[in-house]
């Protein structure tokens, strides 16, 4: 209900003097209590645990030993710049698929559900079934040498997987990923897609614009937050990449996962483990940070 | 109309409320830490003369866990068995993390422990381990071998494990590379150099790189290192591990890495390649290479490893069982041990899962040819005149995968990434001097023993 006179300056009618707490009182705070209280426990504890577990070594003492261990070992680098590598590679192959996929299924062509039903089959198997899945695929044995050869374009097998050309083994991981991870971001496009409401399009049909124009004009403006939430969403998910990667590779390239993995496992060091899942989670702050400064998306209400 | 003047704040009371006794109540109850052991079973100590507790034995084994091989433990293996066993294969992480929660618990539901005798030394030394003396003088007549039982003390007078099965590492070859051999090899009695030259010789033939190790994520390539390639050059492993004959060793598989397929770090059952034709000459551990012979003893030859100049260095691999302090049911543990010895058991082990057996004496039933065929490589290997074979590592504790790991480094730095092997193994020396150090582990055969921490040798 309209309430008494507004500030100057505030000339939304649905507003109160006084916010949130004078028109609905506390209550609001107090049911947000369950949910952060189990963030608390179950998600801030645990983080919290595994930094202070990076800060000590193997006696329990507060020192930086563990993280120097970390970044001393010989395959830090190569974890770092692959996982950098793949981010880098894989994000906008996927964007560009997605935006794609999600502009055919809105476009409500006939048969448009058998799109959506195949675009988002990869979303039902696991990382590991996709990447054993394209193993058979990329081994020297397999589908794509098969085809290859078959068709007449290479005589004898190529080795994708090699470990000695190492950007090789990078591009068939980049294509599994791109295969089993796009479905994702195009789900969350296309409810973005749906959320534009026609009359704009409409109006831009009117003033007689082409499709590129369209996309480039009308949709992609209006399609910043689902495409802040998905950049944001698909990054985070893309510095944790390590099934696919170690179906595909082996131990010809290396990831910060499965240096950790390898670290809180096979070498039972907890604390080394620790640093990567630390700085994964580092990366993963930085560039939802640098997407949030890059995409900025104005507020649509105000309580 | 009598409506709460403030119906959201009367609502978020009644949730509040509601949500604060639902977190007393879960947080109350915590999940038990094993719940699959029999509880409060009376102690073993109290029960000399009644009959065995009935009730489940939970076996726990980092041996025969890849899931074939663990379908094949239980509808196979464990199936003449007259209790019931709750068989849990399990990594090497969560199988130490789980013995040692238990130990330091000093209670929970493992009642048998399966192991190599690395693990079973880390065991020991926390005193986890309850002496199986009895269990050995009943299996006295089955002829397992002394040197085995003696390993299974430990150094102590107890018998803290009991032998249960042993593997090895050979090599296979597919029938189509035989004729490319050097002149005048003899396949049971190759040399390291002369499998080169074998290499060198398909890929001029075929034009593609035909050998192959199990250099992946899963594989064994390690084994190599500690148990072939360093004492067959070197004669010693961690004592030599950086010295100029070591140097010798990396450059020698240096110049063979041109001829073995780069897919080699994916590969980590050489069965697979070998099958599929990628590969046409593999080592690797028996239980990884069996199936390839199997599906067409015709098709492929399993022979001994090569030697080099110190001999033809193997690593015998075994495996045994024992029974934790705390176990829920010893008595159904000692009566699975029993029956894991007993002839038809060991026969079905090698038939199914291809680890041989410990005890002497001809096994009942007859073999697969494939497997047949790696028994016939084994025995060569095994009674070669220059055997020379490196155990396992010893007493390592936690720092077992620390040490497989300075080997896979200085594999991928010296060969996949092509650095000077004598720099590399001198950082790497450091590393491994840690893992000693940290764990006090002494040196083991064929590394001369040593008081204390064993000194790397550079």
């Amino acid at each position: 209900m309209p309430g008494p006179a507004n500030r100057p300056g505030h000339d939304n009618p649905y507003e109160q003097a006084g916010g949130v707490t004078a028109r609905l009182g506390w209550a609001p705070y107090v049911l947000l209590i369950p949910s952060l209280a189990y963030l608390a426990i179950f998600f801030a504890t645990p983080m919290a645990q595994a930094f202070a577990l990076a800060l000590q070594d193997r006696d329990g003492n507060w020192t930086l030993a563990s993280v120097m261990r970390m970044v001393d070992d010989p395959n830090f680098r190569d974890a770092v710049t692959t996982t950098i590598a793949l981010v880098i590679l894989v994000l906008p192959v996927q964007f560009v698929l997605a935006m794609s996929m999600a502009l055919i299924v809105n476009a409500k062509l006939k048969g448009q559900g058998f799109w959506l039903y195949l675009y988002a089959l990869p979303l039902g198997i696991s990382e590991l079934a996709a990447g054993i899945v394209w193993v058979s695929v990329f081994t020297q044995t397999g589908w794509l040498n098969t085809i290859l050869q078959g068709v007449g374009i290479i005589d004898k097998p190529i080795i994708w997987q090699s470990s000695e050309t190492p950007w090789l083994l990078i591009l068939t991981i980049v294509l599994a990923e791109a295969w089993r991870a796009t479905a994702i971001i195009m789900i969350i496009l296309v409810a973005g897609l749906q959320s534009i409401p026609n009359e704009f399009l409409e109006a831009a049909d009117v003033y007689g614009a082409t499709t590129w124009q369209k996309v480039r004009r009308v949709i992609l403006p209006m399609l910043r937050p689902s495409l802040q939430i998905a950049l944001i969403l698909r990054t985070i998910l893309a510095f944790q990449v390590f099934a696919t990667v170690v179906a595909l590779a082996g131990t010809g390239v290396t990831v910060l996962s499965r240096e950790a993995q390898r670290w809180a496992t096979d070498i039972d060091n907890d604390h080394v483990a620790a640093g990567y899942a630390g700085l994964i989670l580092l990366l993963s702050l930085m560039a939802t940070l640098l997407y949030l400064w890059l995409l900025p998306t104005r507020e649509e209400h105000r309580l | 109309m009598n409506r709460s003047r403030y119906p959201v704040r009367r609502l978020a009371a009644i949730v509040a409320g509601l949500s604060v006794a639902l977190a007393a109540c879960g947080g109350a109850a915590s999940p038990s830490p094993a719940p699959t052991g029999t509880p409060g079973t009376s102690p073993a100590s109290a029960a000399p003369t009644e009959p065995p507790p009935a009730g489940p034995v939970t076996m726990l084994s980092n041996q025969l866990v890849p899931v074939t091989e663990q379908e094949a433990m239980r509808n196979e293996i464990l199936s003449g068995y007259d209790g019931e066993v709750e068989y849990v294969g399990a990594d090497p992480g969560p199988y130490t993390d789980r013995i040692q929660a238990e130990g330091e618990a000093a209670s929970g539901g493992v009642s048998l422990i399966g192991g190599l005798h690395g693990d079973f030394s880390a065991f020991g030394a926390r005193n986890y381990l309850s002496d199986l003396s009895d269990v050995a003088a009943e299996l006295a007549d089955l002829g397992i071998s002394q040197d085995y039982l003696d390993l299974g003390k430990l150094g102590t007078s107890e018998q803290l494990y009991i032998p249960w099965m042993q593997a090895t590492y050979i090599m296979v070859a597919r029938n189509e590379a035989l004729d490319y051999l050097p002149d005048g090899a003899d396949i049971n009695a190759l040399t390291w150099e002369q499998l080169t030259e074998w290499g060198a010789a398909i890929t001029d033939g075929t034009g593609d790189r035909k050998l192959g190790f199990p250099a992946g994520e899963d594989g064994l390539l390690h084994r190599f290192f500690q148990g072939h390639a360093y004492p067959a050059f070197t004669g010693r492993v961690n004592t030599a591990f950086a010295t100029s004959d070591a140097v010798e060793m990396w450059n020698w598989l240096k110049d063979t890495w041109q001829y073995v397929n780069p897919q080699s770090t994916t590969y980590g059952f050489m069965q697979e390649p070998l099958q599929s034709g990628e590969v046409w000459v593999a080592w690797d551990h028996v239980a990884r290479l069996v199936e390839a012979l199997k599906s067409d003893p015709s098709a492929f030859t399993a022979f001994p490893v090569p030697a080099g100049p110190e001999g033809r260095a193997f690593m015998p691999v075994i495996a045994g069982l024992a029974i934790p302090t705390w176990a829920p049911n010893p008595d159904g543990a000692k009566a699975l041990i029993r029956y894991l010895l007993q002839p038809e058991t060991q026969a079905t082990t090698l038939r199914t899962v291809s680890f041989f057996p410990v005890i002497a004496g001809a096994l009942p039933g007859d073999l697969d040819p494939g497997v047949e065929a790696e028994q016939q490589a084994v025995a060569a290997q095994v009674g070669s005149s220059d055997a020379l074979p490196a155990l396992l590592p010893v007493a390592l504790g936690d720092q077992g995968g620390a040490y497989n790991q300075v080997f896979k480094d200085a594999f991928a730095q010296i060969i996949i990434q092509n650095q000077d092997p004598a720099n590399v193994l001198a950082a790497l020396a450091d590393t491994l001097q840690e893992v000693f150090d940290v764990s006090g582990a002494a040196c083991w055969s064929p590394d001369p023993p040593s008081d204390g921490p064993c000194q790397v040798g550079r």
